[in-house]
C-alpha cells in the first residue's frame, strides 16, 4: 500500500495518542521534533503572507465603489469585483505552486 | 389546483425528467467507489475520505453555492442594488482566509478519525462540554439552512404555476422531492450528493453562461440594463439602494462580507466536503479552483438587474400585499427563454437545492451521532451503530425541515438562517483559532461562546425592518450610532458578536491561567496538523479500500464493523 516515509514515526509508536483512548499516552522521546521539523518548514513559508492581498483588496470599498470606468457597459463596481476573483485565484495558485515546490511530494 | 401549470407543461416535463435522473444517480451512488462495508461513518458520512480533486470541487461547490444562494442573491440586487453584490467579495476572500486552516483541520482529522468540527474541539481542548456547545450550534445553524433549500425549490414551482389552495397541495411536490432525497441519502450517504453535484453544476454553468451572454444582448446591452436599474432605484423612496454603495453602506458591505467569509467554513456541512477529500493537496488546489463558482455567483447576481430591465414583476408573497422577490429569477427565465430552456434552468435550481440539503442533513446527523449520541448516550457505540444512528437522524432532520416550511411561515426559516450565521460564527475561537493555538482555556472558550451568542441574539432581536413593518429580527445590520459612534454606518451583527466573544476568551484565559484553574488535556500534537494522505498513523488504507480498524484505537475506530 504505502511505505512510511523515513522521517515519520512507525504506527505502533503513536497508537496510544488517540485523544479518546482511555490509557494515557506514552511519551516517546525524540519523536515529536522529527515529525514536526520538515513539516514546520513547509507551513511557515513567507509566501503565505501573500494570501493577505486577495483578502484585503476586495474589502477596500473605496477602491471600486464607483461607476466609471465602465467595461462592456458594466460599472466599475461590478467588473472590478469580478476581476478580484482572478486576483484571488492567481494568488492562491501562486502560493500553492511556490510552497509545493519547496516540499516535493512524497511518493507512495 | 389552479390550471396555470398547464401553460408550463414543457417546463414541468423537463424538470421532472431531470429530477428522476438525479434520483436514479442518488441510488446508484452507493455502488460508486463502493467500500466493502458502508457501515462506518467514514464511508456513509465522508464518502470514504478519498475524494479526488474534481469530485471535491463539484461537491464543495455544490455545497457552498446553494439554491438559497442562487435565488435570493439576484433578488437582493433586484430589490436593493449594489449592497446585494457583497456575496462576491465574500466568496473571493473566503478561500485565502481559510487556505491554511483547512489543511490543518484535514490533517488532524485524518490522523485522529474526526468526522465533525466538534470532534476536533473535544480532543484539542479536552472538553466534551465545549464540543457539545459546538455541535449544538452547528445543528441549530444548519437546520434552517436546509429548510431554506426548500424555499428555493418552491420559488421555482411557483414560477411554473404549481400552486394549490391548501398548504398541503401547494407543498406536495416539495414533500415528494424531499422524500426521495431522504431515501437515497439514507442509502448512499455522502456519495449521493457527490455524484449528483456533477449534474447540478454542469446544468447551472450551462444555464448561466447562456443567460448572461444572451439576455444582455436581447435587452439592448449592459448600458441599458444598468440604466434601467438606476432609474428603478432613483424612483424608489428607499435611501440606501442604488447601483453603487452609499457612504454608510460601505461599512455594512465590508463587515457582512468579512463576517460571512469567517462563518462559512465553520458550518459543519462545509467541513464535511473538506474532510471527505483525499489529501492536503486536493484541498489546496480546490482553494484556487473554487472561485470559479464565485464568478458564476457574480453573474447570477447580475440576473437581478436583467430582471429589472426585462420588466419582471415578482409574484405575490404569502401575506396579502407583499411580494415574493425570490421568484424574480425563475420568472425572468420563464419570460425570456423558450420553455425547454426555462425547464433546464428550473431543474438546475431545484437540483441545486437537493445537493446541499443532502450534505447538510448528513453533517447535522454526524454531529448528533458523534457528539451527543456517542458522547452522552452510548459511549460504546460501534462504527456500524454510529452509521445507523446517523442515517436515521438524517431522515429526521429532513422531516423537520419540511415541517418548518409547510407549517411555519417561510420567513421564520429566513430569520433562523440569519440568526444561524451569527451563531455559527461564535465557534470561531474554538474551531478555527484552535487549529493554530492551544493557548485558550476551555472555560474561557465556553464563556466567550455564551457571551457572543447572547450579545448577537440581543442585537438581532432589536433590529426592526421598516419595509415589512416587523419590530424584531428584521435584518443583520446594526447602526454604529447605537454604540455612541457618530456615523450613519451600519455593521454586521455577527462580527460584533464574535469580537465580544474573543475579548471574553482572551481576558478569561488570562484570569483562569493566573488562578491555575485546571485545563483540559490536548489530545493532539504539533505533527498532527501536518500529516498527509500517506501518513502511517491512521492505519487507513487508500481510498478504495474498506476501513481497516487500526490497532490501539479502542474507543474511536477499533471495534470492527458489523460486517465480518
Amino acid at each position: 500500500m504505502h511505505e512510511p516515509a523515513p522521517h515519520e514515526p512507525a504506527p505502533h509508536e503513536s497508537a496510544a495518542r488517540e485523544p479518546a483512548a482511555r490509557e494515557p499516552a506514552q511519551p516517546t522521546p525524540g519523536r515529536a521534533p522529527r515529525a514536526a521539523a520538515p513539516a514546520g518548514a513547509r507551513e511557515r513559508s513567507p509566501w503565505h503572507w501573500l494570501l493577505l492581498l486577495p483578502i484585503a483588496v476586495p474589502l477596500a470599498t473605496p477602491l471600486y465603489n464607483r461607476v466609471e470606468p465602465r467595461l462592456f457597459g458594466l460599472p466599475a463596481f461590478y467588473w472590478l469585483q469580478l476581476a478580484f476573483i482572478l486576483l484571488g485565484v492567481g494568488t492562491t495558485t501562486l502560493v500553492y505552486r511556490v510552497t509545493v515546490r519547496r516540499m516535493p511530494r512524497r511518493h507512495r | 389546483m389552479s390550471g396555470v401549470w398547464r401553460q408550463h407543461l414543457t417546463e414541468l416535463v423537463i424538470v421532472s425528467a431531470l429530477f428522476l435522473l438525479v434520483s436514479a444517480l442518488g441510488f446508484v451512488a452507493a455502488r460508486w467507489r463502493a467500500p466493502r462495508s458502508m457501515a462506518h461513518l467514514d464511508e456513509w458520512g465522508l464518502g470514504g475520505r478519498g475524494l479526488g480533486g474534481w469530485t471535491t470541487w463539484f461537491l464543495i461547490g455544490g455545497d457552498l453555492y446553494t439554491a438559497y444562494t442562487f435565488v435570493p442573491v439576484p433578488a437582493l440586487l433586484f430589490g436593493a442594488g449594489a449592497a446585494g453584490f457583497f456575496a462576491v467579495p465574500y466568496t473571493v476572500i473566503v478561500y485565502p482566509l481559510v487556505y491554511l486552516a483547512l489543511v490543518r483541520l484535514w490533517s488532524v482529522s485524518h490522523r485522529h478519525g474526526f468526522v465533525t468540527p466538534a470532534d476536533f474541539v473535544r480532543a484539542r481542548f479536552g472538553s466534551p462540554t465545549l464540543a457539545l456547545a459546538v455541535a449544538l450550534t452547528g445543528i441549530v445553524a444548519t437546520m434552517p439552512y436546509i429548510a431554506l433549500q426548500l424555499v428555493g425549490i418552491e420559488a421555482v414551482l411557483k414560477a411554473m404555476g404549481v400552486t394549490g389552495e391548501s398548504p398541503l397541495a401547494r407543498h406536495l411536490p416539495t414533500i415528494v422531492a424531499f422524500a426521495i432525497l431522504a431515501a437515497y441519502t439514507y442509502q448512499s450517504g455522502l456519495r449521493a450528493p457527490a455524484l449528483i453535484a456533477f449534474v447540478k453544476d454542469t446544468l447551472i454553468y450551462l444555464v448561466i453562461v447562456v443567460a448572461v451572454v444572451y439576455l444582455p444582448y436581447r435587452l439592448g446591452g449592459w448600458d441599458r440594463v444598468i440604466a434601467a436599474a438606476e432609474a428603478k432605484f432613483a424612483a424608489s423612496p428607499h435611501p440606501d439602494d442604488g447601483i453603487v454603495l452609499t457612504t454608510g453602506g460601505q461599512v455594512q458591505y465590508v463587515t457582512l462580507a468579512l463576517g460571512s467569509a469567517l462563518a462559512l467554513f465553520l458550518y459543519p456541512h462545509c467541513l464535511t466536503g473538506v474532510l471527505a477529500s483525499r489529501n492536503r493537496d486536493v484541498i489546496k488546489r480546490n482553494m484556487s479552483a473554487l472561485p470559479a463558482y464565485s464568478l458564476l455567483l457574480g453573474l447570477i447576481a447580475l440576473l437581478g438587474y436583467l430582471a429589472i430591465a426585462a420588466g419582471v414583476e415578482p409574484l405575490p408573497g404569502t401575506t396579502p400585499g407583499s411580494v415574493d422577490s425570490n421568484t424574480v429569477v425563475p420568472l425572468l427565465f420563464d419570460q425570456e427563454f423558450p420553455d425547454w430552456f426555462a425547464g433546464i434552468a428550473f431543474a438546475a435550481i431545484g437540483i441545486g437545492a437537493l445537493v446541499p440539503a443532502a450534505i447538510m442533513s448528513i453533517a447535522a446527523a454526524n454531529l448528533f451521532t458523534r457528539n451527543i449520541y456517542k458522547e452522552y448516550l452510548r459511549p460504546r457505540a460501534t462504527p456500524a451503530e454510529e452509521t445507523r444512528v446517523s442515517q436515521i437522524t438524517s431522515l429526521l432532520v429532513k422531516v423537520g425541515a419540511v415541517a418548518c416550511v409547510v407549517f411555519l411561515d417561510p420567513q421564520f426559516s429566513i430569520d433562523l438562517q440569519l440568526i444561524g450565521g451569527v451563531l455559527i460564527l461564535q465557534t470561531l475561537p474554538a474551531v478555527a483559532l484552535g487549529l493554530f493555538t492551544r493557548w485558550f482555556h476551555r472555560g474561557a472558550l465556553l464563556a466567550g461562546w455564551a457571551c457572543g451568542m447572547g450579545f448577537g441574539l440581543w442585537l438581532l432581536y432589536q433590529i426592526p425592518n421598516p419595509a415589512t413593518g416587523r419590530a424584531h429580527f428584521g435584518g443583520s445590520a446594526v447602526p454604529l450610532a447605537r454604540f455612541g459612534v457618530d456615523t450613519s454606518a451600519t455593521v454586521y451583527v455577527g462580527l460584533l458578536a464574535v469580537l465580544v466573544n474573543l475579548v471574553v476568551v482572551v481576558v478569561l484565559t488570562v484570569l483562569l491561567r493566573a488562578a491555575r484553574v485546571p485545563d483540559g488535556r490536548d489530545g493532539t500534537e504539533p505533527g498532527d496538523y501536518l500529516a498527509d494522505e500517506d501518513d502511517p498513523r491512521t492505519g487507513r488504507a487508500p481510498s478504495d479500500e474498506a476501513p481497516a480498524p487500526p490497532a490501539g484505537h479502542p474507543d474511536q475506530r477499533g471495534l470492527p464493523a458489523a460486517a465480518p
